[in-house]
């Protein structure tokens, strides 16, 4: 059921509003929440400008950052994991179970190993990298399942499940032959943290989450048409393979992007996505925009929690989506099973 | 007037799989030959074949998924090579054998996507969009249904809403693939009296496609009757189904009588003793 009917403009911007002012909250409380102890009047005096010195340094050089490379990574791995889902048609895929992630972890990592410095230019580079090995891991799993006759949901999922094995393992033979000081923070930065961000980085983050956006949402009524099949939405107007082209880069693109500057953080896709279905109805023009929003505010949450459930040490948020994201993989199979199945 | 549909010398074949030029695999397998007719405005017409005659490929050129490797299809008097595939869909709806089994979309989402190709740039649906949905609800009567899944109803109730989403798209040509391949007869029925009413009323013209020869027989003006990608024969059902030329073209025993209602013709298959 589909509890409000069909998406419009109006009913699009009450449920953005909404979720902004979630995103708001989040993001105030996060501002208050650390492992160092700033009172929150000082929190507030350095927001309105009246505090200089450490506390400074905490809220806006430190929290403030990492809040907002927490609400991008969020809401770029929330729109990546929507539009695989819709490309696939299947309910379980996501950047992380696809293989992509690997993909891309491993193109930063060839990166860092042939030497890759920390400035503007590098950034780009790096992204660059991480969206080669997106594209590479995302392009062999649809032709191991495309081989395989037809795109079945498991079949697809295991080839995601391979090809993330597989790249996984090469990220391990890589960090295994290399002087380990020169990989620095790899194996921390593998299990997707949201450390500290230059300005730089997280601008550059910014305009590749952008346009990856840009890349699905603007496509979103042309996606609801896919779930009718390639032939019927051919039948219907839409051009099929720049439709899935287009998805794939937009979707490869933002998955890249997050796991270059923050790693690769799975589930996140598949969490936040599935959720919103279950309220909202199926419709992409209203999912995919929400999902940028409520990823970012999950992932927001997700990381206050792991900043501060153990403080003062810190559990790698990567970690903790995968926590929640394993037994919502399992209870999506088992629930949806009549409807997931070959 | 320009016929709705007409089909000039159309051939096709798909381009051949694993075969390797060098190696002398270049015969081609045509899956349709010379293939000529022409559908006349507010006509049902059949189409009729053994599987694999080349009947859905016939389907995906009029719906110009493909086009004709030599020949050419004229949508009133336009090729499908000069139409976009969103141009096509403006005129040609095509009401498919079912949806896939996990749409996860309510039915007035899916008779609203039949709105996509009058502006496929634009995000959300006009007012006049929704007039149209709504009227194609209501003349199959699934209005009470607007806010279920699909994948909530029964296959009847499946395929009305299929037949809305097509007649939302306000096309000039009706084109069904397979209607009746998953309806028991009570469906059947229903899906024949629907069919009939919005020929009659709506003018619309109509393709069936369909290997169920007395639902086309019941149902169509004319019929083609298509077999090894060859046309056979084009006429009215009396002239189509008739027992020699229906047994070469599908290779078996069969006798066709008057249906005692209606007086079209019924084909009836003799089994053959174990």
């Amino acid at each position: 059921m589909s509890p409000a009917g069909p998406a419009s403009p109006a009913r699009l911007a009450v449920l953005l509003a909404l979720l902004g002012v979630l995103v708001a909250l989040t993001a105030l409380g996060a501002l208050f929440l650390g492992s160092a102890r700033v009172p929150p009047r000082d929190v507030l005096a350095v927001l309105t400008g009246h505090v200089k010195g450490v506390d400074q340094v905490v809220v806006l050089g430190l929290r403030l950052p990492r809040i907002l490379a927490a609400l991008l990574a969020g809401g770029a791995l929330a729109v990546a994991g929507a539009g695989f889902q819709a490309l696939t048609r299947n309910p379980l895929a996501e950047p992380s179970v696809l293989g992509v992630s690997s993909g891309a972890a491993f193109g930063v990592i060839v990166a860092q190993v042939s030497g890759l410095g920390s400035g503007l230019v590098e950034a780009v580079g790096l992204a660059a990298c991480a969206f080669a090995g997106a594209l590479v891991a995302g392009i062999g799993v649809y032709l191991i399942a495309a081989r395989a006759g037809g795109m079945p949901v498991h079949t697809l999922l295991l080839a995601g499940v391979i090809v993330g094995l597989f790249f996984s393992s090469a990220i391990a033979v890589l960090i295994s032959v290399v002087d380990f000081d020169r990989l620095g923070g790899v194996v921390h930065w593998l299990l997707g943290n949201l450390g500290p961000i230059t300005p730089g980085s997280l601008a550059v983050f910014a305009a590749l989450a952008a346009l990856g956006c840009w890349l699905v949402i603007a496509q979103a009524r042309a996606l609801n048409l896919l779930a009718l099949g390639e032939e019927s939405a051919q039948q219907l107007g839409v051009d099929a393979e720049g439709l899935k082209r287009r998805i794939f880069a937009g979707a490869a693109l933002l998955t890249a992007a997050v796991v270059a500057f923050v790693g690769p953080i799975g589930f996140v896709g598949l969490i936040v996505p599935q959720s919103l279905r279950m309220v909202l109805g199926a419709d992409n023009r209203v999912v995919i925009p929400s999902a940028l929003l409520a990823g970012g505010a999950f992932l927001l949450v997700a990381d206050t929690l792991a900043r501060n459930l153990i403080a003062p040490a810190e559990l790698s948020v990567g970690v903790l989506t995968a926590l929640c994201g394993a037994p919502f993989f399992i209870y999506l199979l088992r629930a949806r099973a009549p409807h997931v199945g070959p | 007037m320009t016929p709705v549909v007409e089909c000039q010398g159309v051939t096709f074949a798909y381009p051949p799989q694993g075969a390797y030029p060098e190696r002398g695999g270049s015969e081609v397998a045509f899956t349709l030959r010379e293939l000529s007719f022409r559908v006349e405005r507010g006509e049902v017409f059949g189409v009729i074949g053994p599987n694999g005659s080349g009947k859905t490929t016939l389907v995906r050129l009029l719906s110009r998924v493909l086009l004709p490797s030599r020949g050419q299809i004229l949508i009133e008097g336009t090729t499908t090579r000069d139409l976009s595939r969103a141009a096509v869909a403006r005129r040609v709806a095509v009401v498919p054998q079912d949806v896939p089994s996990a749409f996860p979309h309510t039915v007035e989402e899916l008779v609203l996507m039949g709105r996509f190709p009058r502006a496929p740039e634009r995000f959300f649906e006009t007012a006049a969009d929704r007039t149209a949905a709504e009227r194609a609800m209501a003349s199959v009567g699934i209005r009470a249904l607007r806010g279920a899944r699909l994948d909530r109803l029964s296959g009847g109730e499946r395929q009305r809403a299929m037949l809305a989403r097509a007649l939302a798209q306000e096309p000039e040509l009706l084109l069904l693939d397979e209607p009746t391949a998953h309806l028991d007869l009570r469906y059947q029925a229903e899906c024949a009296g629907l069919l009939r009413r919005l020929g009659r009323e709506a003018g619309l013209t109509i393709v069936l496609v369909s290997h169920d020869l007395g639902f086309a027989a019941e149902l169509s003006d004319r019929l083609l009757l298509v077999a090894g990608g060859l046309a056979l024969r084009v006429g009215v059902p009396e002239v189509v189904l008739e027992e020699a030329l229906i047994e070469s073209a599908y290779g078996c025993r069969v006798v066709v009588e008057k249906h005692p209602m209606s007086r079209r013709p019924v084909v009836h298959l003799v089994y053959p003793k174990g």
